[in-house]
């Protein structure tokens, strides 16, 4: 393939991803307040457009003409670096996430992911965790005593749940023996027994469950929402800030659990694998179609899990983190290599 | 001729380098912070340049992103403020700095002339995580279980530096929490 058709694509490919993302980032935010708004007997978003679906782009116009603020005695430089900060790395590790098989334009072979490096996953986990500084150099940069607590929290939070989704982690990479997440996918293609899909959940299903709680975490989500924790904090690290700045650490809360999402599909629920047929164009399509289910139901999942579980307190946080889910995490990779190596 | 190769090393060391020197002279110790996670970031980029793509993500997860969090997690929670500048030792400026240029022109002159390395070719030494594994459980494995160890005796020595027991009733837990 000539470099400029390599480039062009490229360039094009980030272009609707990028697309993509942004909508389905504010998307979800329909999502969640429509799903919430129901489980709480509640309608959620009505009023703009059919069924509120252009409540969306009325947040994001009246985010763009309130007024940007920016309180007196803060530490101005960090202050405004850190929303940047903390949606440039929410929305970086799209990247490296493959959405399903090449597909063949002009006699070359694309395939459907920006880019396909061989450590894919430890590019994720890389980049989520420089996305930290975001959030704590907002908490500290504001001078503001719950601000600080909100990023201390969140700091604090985030490097203690990060061991227990990187340890949740090695039991997959153990099973496929790959850090590139095709590789990962690919593993899973085919079926147990003739029915059941040969899925990492079924194979690492403690290892699913560390990871759906670690990401909880890590994503500062109910019932891990202790940073922002309205009752006691105000708003935690965004207290100070206010329109455009505080939209982008709306955004980068919501691309944060794409990526999860992302995630948890490729490495647990096998990727694009379901099942497939009917004429060839629907062939094409359906993988990226299965992809985008799995990642709408685990994205389900979070918006239930916070229309029913109120929040931890902090030791109990620290406490699950450090003395159950770090343990157990530890156990699950120690029998997988057992099994894998008797094998 | 000027390979993009070249001119990214160059980029990447300039960043190094000026991270490093900004360091030093920041008087804050959360820009301090800041220029040393720019630091790590650059040197994964040098390392990536090199073909060691592993070692490069492992240097910003590990290094840039959580060694640094703990820095400046210690930082906001200390409030350190703007450290105190002092006029500086003289023996400092007339022996140290020209001392060091001395001392960092014989390290490079004797890696460059008499280590016996010569040129690499990218990606001709060890760089995919798969070699590096087998090369850490096989070729390596008596230095790194030490050095292991060797990490868990620090991490044992902190915590018992760190818990003072409660040495009367009057210094218990309680106590603290009320202060």
């Amino acid at each position: 393939m000539p470099i400029w058709i390599y480039v062009v694509a490229a360039v094009i490919k980030s272009a609707i991803v990028l697309l993509v993302l942004l909508t389905a980032v504010a998307y979800t935010v329909w999502l969640e307040r429509k799903v919430v708004g129901h489980m709480q007997n509640r309608w959620g978003p009505t009023r703009v457009g059919p069924f509120g679906l252009l409540q969306p782009a009325a947040d994001g116009i009246k985010f763009l003409f309130k007024e940007d603020l920016t309180p007196p005695h803060v530490y101005k430089p960090l202050f405004l670096a850190a929303p940047l900060i903390a949606v440039i790395f929410a929305l970086t590790s799209i990247a490296v996430i493959p959405f399903g098989n090449a597909i063949t334009l002009f006699g070359y072979s694309f395939p459907l992911q920006i880019t396909d490096v061989n450590i894919g996953l430890l590019v994720i986990l890389g980049v989520t965790s420089i996305g930290v500084y975001g959030v704590a150099l907002a908490g500290w940069s504001s001078n503001n005593k719950y601000s600080l607590l909100g990023g201390l929290r969140a700091s604090a939070q985030m490097v203690s749940y990060e061991i227990s989704l990187g340890l949740s982690l090695v039991g997959v990479l153990i099973l496929s023996g790959s850090f590139s997440l095709r590789e990962i996918v690919d593993v899973q293609g085919g079926t147990f027994l003739g029915f059941i899909p040969r899925w990492n959940i079924f194979l690492q299903p403690v290892a699913f469950f560390c990871y759906l709680m670690a990401a909880y975490a890590e994503t500062n989500r109910i019932p891990f929402d202790l940073p922002e924790a309205e009752t006691e904090l105000v708003a935690g690290y965004h207290t100070e800030y206010s329109a455009m700045k505080f939209a982008m650490f709306f955004m980068a809360e919501y691309a944060n659990m794409i990526t999860v999402a992302c995630l948890a599909t490729l490495l647990f629920l096998g990727g694009w694998h379901g099942p497939i047929g009917g004429p060839p164009i629907v062939q094409a399509i359906l993988p990226v179609f299965w992809f985008c289910a799995k990642v709408f139901a685990f994205l389900f999942l979070y918006i239930w899990v916070r229309g029913t579980l109120p929040r931890f307190r902090y030791d109990q946080l620290m406490a699950f983190g450090w003395k159950f889910l770090l343990p157990l995490a530890m156990a699950n990779l120690i029998v997988t290599a057992i099994v894998v190596v008797v094998k | 001729m000027i390979s993009v190769h070249l001119i990214l090393f160059l980029a990447f060391g300039a960043v190094c380098v000026a991270g490093a020197v900004n360091l030093l002279v920041q008087r804050h110790p959360i820009n301090s912070a800041l220029s040393l996670i720019a630091v790590m970031a650059a040197l994964a980029g040098e390392y990536l340049l090199l073909g060691a793509e592993f070692v490069a993500a492992l240097q910003v997860i590990v290094y840039a992103g959580a060694i640094m969090v703990l820095f400046v997690f210690v930082i906001m929670l200390l409030n350190a403020g703007v450290e105190d500048r002092t006029q500086g030792s003289r023996v400092a400026i007339v022996f140290g700095i020209p001392g060091m240029l001395i001392g960092s022109v014989l390290v490079a002159w004797v890696v460059l002339r008499h280590s016996g390395t010569g040129d690499v070719e990218i990606g001709a030494l060890p760089g995919p995580p798969k070699t590096i594994g087998d090369m850490l459980f096989h070729e390596f494995l008596l230095p790194f279980e030490i050095t292991s160890i060797l990490i868990l005796v620090a991490i044992m020595g902190a915590v018992v530096l760190a818990s003072k027991p409660p040495s009367s009733p009057a210094e218990a837990p309680t106590q603290k929490v009320k202060d």
